[in-house]
């Protein structure tokens, strides 16, 4: 049933343009600012942060040492990351040099099917993040095995760490660089920043159903 | 759902008139509206750029709309994601059912899909006791009260905290009454992450889908959408067929254009790329992506070249918050899914001008519309074209129920009208008698609905041919 009227849409719409379609020309350019690295922190930080992310700006220091800080001010008893990626094996060390008064570190074990009840119950998570886009402040995440999906949405807490010159100028930018177009994954997200919602008197309020605080570390290596 | 004769919009339009805090809420939301996307759009001169390019890329894309749809359904199996073709909405909730069936599921989690408003998807599949549960906090909050969005963006726009705070109140059990904003998010946090927990199938409907890469673009801010398609192990996507785009590159500008229009922001908070299901290895996300592709008349739209424009649309809502009209009755007044000057030139041809066809009307052609649209569908030019089509012979019409309104009476008014002024001695009969008429015209027909709300015209004694015959020209 469902063929044949594949085959009926098809038509109708193969007759409805006609033999010769109206052709129509490529759409033009959009106008492209180009920044240089410090200009491209400075956009993505102030965008992001007029949506409520918390951004910090980590020059020739320890990330680790700036996050452990950052969860101290906060109740945590869980944090998940993931082992075997830079982020994961970095913070896994920082943790074993000292972990008091920090949250218990939590690997995602296992498919979603199993793990699913532990994954609501964590407080927080850590990602790494393939880049981000200064135009309009936001950062880029590609999951994969290692770094589910749900990470990044699940736990209340979001910490994404992202190295300087990753950031783009602008999505275009960046969706070019990176051939994207020969290489998506499963699935791609851009987060700007905590979940939110105006949908009652559109009054803003957060966390509605993903995290209520995003925290970007952006790692920049000034040398 | 309206019925065969269409929904009382006269009726409707009225009792919404009469509603105060109707009014109040939505004159608050669309100036709201109105000021945001001013302050993104702040640079006119690269805002009439962006929207020459979002124009090019929705007329591009859909004078090749059926290689495009080819293209996408090809890119999208061999990704993976199992496509699906419904030339009716009824054919389309016979096959969300279908997959549902299939994996003996009975609980879905929907996020925000104006699509599956227009399948009347709940109600379908609640007749078949299957719990659907919508997840946008908007679309959640009207559920709850058995209602419908009256906003494409945000569809309880038409409530104020306190009647959300009795409907949580009354629908939710355990909840106590409460006005405060972040208490109510909280609230529903708390009730739909259970239902995220434990759904079987999630819906979405579709932003953009990008041929070349055979990708569903999403565009959210709450979080519940990629909850949707993320956690439950089966992901249905509902789509019109005029929402493929030719390339990954067209994302960006689109992007821009929709999140800048609908709600005056730079990019929304999460924007989902998905382009296939859960690969081996990976260990989340849903194992199967079933992508529906609905017609549902839009396939007569792509024929006319002018009325194609239509299709141009990515619902943005934006039309909505600039219109005059909408702005004042708010949208469950035009009885339709689609409200506001989008809905006026949509329905009518998707469900036919004897039963849409008044919504056309519905307008004083102010242009706002026009001048706002993201992708510059000249709407009030459509709209002048629905009327005359409701008027045109039966053989000359190209939109569903042509030439519906064309009836004898007014065929011989028109005659008499053209004979009259084609014919001085006539006419001068016919100014005669008006003349002496006055300011005593009886208020019959027409005359009777134009002076419900406006002054009657006085005619004057003698007319302008007259006066000049008699007094000549004062040059003052």
């Amino acid at each position: 049933m469902s063929d044949s009227s594949r085959d009926q849409i098809l038509n109708r719409l193969h007759a409805a343009i006609g033999e010769q379609p109206q052709v129509i020309p490529e759409p033009a350019d959009l106008p492209q600012e180009s920044l240089d690295r410090s200009q491209k922190i400075e956009k993505l930080k102030v965008l992001m942060e007029a949506v409520r992310t918390e951004v910090h700006v980590i020059e020739n220091q320890d990330w680790t040492t700036v996050l452990k800080d950052i969860l101290k001010k906060r109740d945590l008893r869980t944090l998940l990351y993931a082992p075997g990626t830079p982020v994961g094996d970095r913070l896994q060390e920082a943790w074993m040099q000292e972990s008091d008064e920090l949250p218990e570190l939590v690997t995602y074990d296992g498919d979603i099917e199993d793990f699913k009840e532990h994954l609501f119950g964590i407080d927080a998570a850590v990602t790494s993040t393939v880049g981000g886009i200064a135009e309009t402040g936001a950062v880029i995440l590609w999951p994969d095995e290692k770094e589910p999906r749900l990470m990044s949405l699940v736990p209340p807490i979001h910490i994404a760490v992202l190295q300087a010159d990753k950031i783009h100028s602008t999505f275009s930018e960046a969706i070019e660089a990176e051939n994207w177009a020969q290489r998506l994954p499963t699935n791609v997200v851009l987060i700007s920043g905590p979940s939110k919602t105006a949908d009652i008197e559109l009054t803003l309020a957060f966390g509605v159903h993903g995290p209520k605080e995003l925290i970007v570390l952006i790692l920049h290596e000034n040398r | 759902m309206p019925n065969d004769t269409g929904p009382n919009f006269q009726q409707n339009a009225s009792r919404a008139l009469d509603d105060q805090q109707l009014r109040k809420n939505f004159k608050f939301a669309m100036g709201n509206f109105i000021l945001k996307r001013k302050q993104i759009f702040s640079d006119e001169s690269e805002t009439e750029q962006l929207r020459q390019i979002g124009n090019t890329i929705k007329q591009r894309a859909l004078s090749q709309l059926p290689q495009l749809l080819e293209r996408l359904e090809q890119n999208c199996s061999r990704n993976g994601i199992r496509v699906h073709w419904a030339e009716t909405t009824a054919e389309a909730n016979q096959q969300v059912l279908r997959i549902m069936n299939a994996n003996e599921a009975n609980r879905l989690v929907k996020g925000k899909s104006m699509v599956s408003e227009e399948m009347g998807l709940n109600e379908f599949l609640q007749e078949r006791k299957i719990e659907v549960v919508e997840t946008d906090l908007g679309e959640f909050i009207i559920q709850l009260n058995d209602e419908k969005p009256s906003h494409i963006i945000v569809p309880a726009i038409h409530k104020n905290k306190q009647q959300i705070a009795d409907i949580f109140h009354q629908k939710l059990p355990d909840t106590p009454y409460t006005e405060d904003v972040e208490e109510l998010n909280a609230i529903a946090r708390r009730t739909l992450r259970q239902k995220f927990y434990r759904a079987q199938v999630g819906l979405s409907g579709v932003n953009f889908a990008v041929a070349e890469t055979g990708t569903l673009c999403l565009v959210e801010n709450e979080g519940n959408g990629r909850m949707s398609t993320t956690v439950p192990p089966i992901h249905i996507a509902v789509m019109g067929l005029e929402k493929v785009v030719e390339r990954l590159a067209d994302i960006p500008p689109m992007l821009r254009l929709l999140t800048g229009s609908a709600t005056g922001q730079l990019i929304t908070t999460y924007v989902n790329m998905i382009t296939s299901p859960r690969k081996p290895g990976e260990k989340d996300g849903p194992k199967e992506v079933h992508l529906i592709i609905l017609d549902n008349g839009r396939s007569a739209i792509l024929s006319d070249p002018q009325l194609r424009q239509t299709l141009q649309c990515i619902r943005c809502g934006t039309c909505l918050n600039h219109c005059p009209v909408y702005t004042r009755i708010g949208g469950h007044a035009y009885g339709f899914v689609y409200p506001g000057p989008i809905g006026k030139i949509l329905n009518p041809q998707i469900e036919g001008l004897k039963k849409a066809g008044e919504l056309a009307t519905a307008s004083s052609l102010c242009e706002a519309c026009a001048e706002v649209c993201p992708v510059k569908i000249p709407i009030p030019q459509l709209l002048r074209r629905l009327r005359n089509e409701s008027y045109t012979s039966e053989h000359l019409a190209t939109v569903k129920d042509g030439g519906c309104k064309k009836n004898l009476m007014e065929t011989i008014a028109w005659k008499g009208w053209e004979i009259i002024n084609t014919h001085p001695q006539i006419n001068a009969i016919g100014n005669k008698i008006m003349s002496r008429l006055g300011a005593r015209l009886p208020r019959i027909g027409p005359l009777k609905q134009w002076t419900r709300y406006r002054t009657a015209p006085k005619l004057a004694p003698k007319s302008l041919h007259q006066l000049v015959d008699e007094e000549g020209i004062r040059h003052e």
